[in-house]
């Protein structure tokens, strides 16, 4: 199973990847993990005639932090955060464990994973709660768009054929106390894809009102979707059972899954509000942890 | 960039199992059969080529990926390990004969990409449970279900390696 003939470009620089976006833009796919791309082009479901390998380009490889937010290079694999738990954004690490198998998430980038917007990918869900940005950019211009406004369709991104990305963003609570995150994840075998993804994080203050409230689903829309109607009835409430059960049942409402061989609509909707519920509900349980501990 | 194109064939050098190597390849040559077919090594498989089976795995600068779904020209310069590495001079690996004294195999078509897979795992780690030995081997399957006596072999060669280790 091979892929199509296509002409192979591995620059070694940023200037050189946008020269040959410019010139070739609708023709290219950027190859990055490729863990998506390279199966999608031996099934010849894509045939470009350029590929541009852009793994040359180390300094999108760091992830670094400035001014509360922190850069994620596109290059940056899922396998780093499988190992690194950073406490003031807990939902990746909770997240990475779960993407496709260990093999897998050793060539993965997140970029990649985004850049290709499969609405069943588990970084789109996360991020989306993350309320992360995608650094984009070309020749002529770079620009900063929020995760919220990047999927356009399945497979289609606001990306332009001349642009790439270059890292995400995520915004950083510095001052508050608790995170909370948990990623529930369908699948009909280790590896799979979501039936039903839910990426829920949780910034509570000391006496468990909630300061900031991130919910994405994944493999439920033609993109992954932010629950933002179930998140804005968390902010500034405490966080309570009653709570919890109303915010699940709306993500579950805000939710647009279709029925296919993995299940049926009625099913994903219920899944959606069974993992709400039980994602809110574990890190309710973190922070009870945690205050008994402290108190 | 210095790369010696023939006839839209791209000239790849690689270090694989420690020998210098190259070979000409189409640019959509896949990694697993540009260790099969160029470079004779046959010891690593293709099993499902489309992502799902880890057959194919080789270590990638020390790190699994499955061969299937990588480029062999994303290889060049790059240093690979096959299953051929394990055993020096006709002496298995210490990992090689857990999997034979425990018959942690069945047809053994799998048994080259866990060979592989838990290489990289016995290196890096220090403890190992049978949950990690699990959750490091999801992504290779092995159609017989035989899961049960690769765990087993994988834990008692690391048992077996740290002994070593502490003689020395």
């Amino acid at each position: 199973m091979f892929p199509n003939s296509f002409e192979y470009y591995a620059p070694r620089s940023v200037e050189e990847i946008f020269g040959l976006l410019e010139q070739y833009g609708d023709e290219t796919k950027i190859l990055a993990g490729g863990q998506s791309l390279l199966p999608m082009m031996k099934l010849r479901l894509v045939a470009p005639s350029i590929l541009i390998d852009i793994n040359g380009i180390s300094s999108w490889d760091n992830v670094t932090e400035q001014a509360h937010l922190l850069h994620i290079g596109a290059l940056v694999r899922h396998r780093k955060w499988e190992y690194v738990l950073d406490s003031r954004v807990p939902l990746l690490h909770q997240t990475a464990r779960h993407i496709a198998d260990p093999l897998v998430r050793n060539r993965g980038t997140m970029g990649g994973s985004l850049a290709h917007a499969d609405p069943a990918a588990d970084w789109g869900a996360a991020l989306l709660a993350l309320k992360a940005s995608v650094s984009i950019q070309s020749a002529h211009r770079s620009r900063e768009v929020p995760l919220r406004e990047f999927f356009v369709d399945t497979f289609t991104t606001v990306l332009e054929p001349q642009e790439l990305v270059t890292g995400i963003r995520i915004p950083l609570h510095y001052d508050s106390g608790f995170v909370g995150a948990r990623y529930l994840k369908l699948e009909r075998k280790v590896g799979d894809f979501a039936v039903v993804g839910v990426a829920v994080t949780l910034v509570l203050d000391p006496h468990g009102v909630v300061l900031d409230a991130g919910i994405g689903l994944a493999a439920v829309g033609a993109t992954p979707l932010a629950a933002v109607k179930a998140e804005s009835l968390l902010q500034g409430h405490p966080l309570t059972p009653e709570l919890i059960r109303h915010v699940a049942s709306e993500a579950a409402k805000e939710s647009d899954p279709v029925t296919d061989r993995r299940g049926s609509e009625e099913y994903k909707r219920a899944m959606v509000n069974v993992f709400v519920e039980r994602g809110l509900t574990a890190v309710h349980h973190d922070w009870q942890r945690l205050m008994d501990v402290s108190a | 960039m210095g790369r010696t194109v023939i006839n839209d064939q791209i000239m790849v050098h690689v270090t694989i199992n420690g020998e210098s190597r190259h070979a000409l390849a189409e640019p959509r040559t896949l990694l697993a059969y540009f260790i099969r077919d160029n470079l004779g090594l046959t010891g690593t498989h293709v099993g499902c080529d489309t992502t799902s089976c880890g057959v194919c795995t080789v270590l990638l600068d020390g790190v699994p990926v499955k061969s299937c779904t990588v480029l062999a020209v994303q290889a060049d310069g790059h240093d690979i390990e096959t299953v051929e590495g394990l055993g020096h001079n006709g002496q298995l690996h210490p990992l090689q004969q857990a999997f034979w004294d425990n018959h942690g195999l069945q047809c053994g078509f799998c048994t080259p990409g866990m060979l592989m897979t838990t290489t990289a795992l016995l290196r890096n780690s220090v403890d190992l449970t049978e949950h990690e030995v699990r959750r490091a081997i999801s992504g290779n399957l092995c159609r017989c279900t035989g899961y049960v006596n690769i765990v087993k072999a994988v834990l008692e060669a690391k048992r077996r390696m740290g002994e070593e280790t502490r003689k020395v």
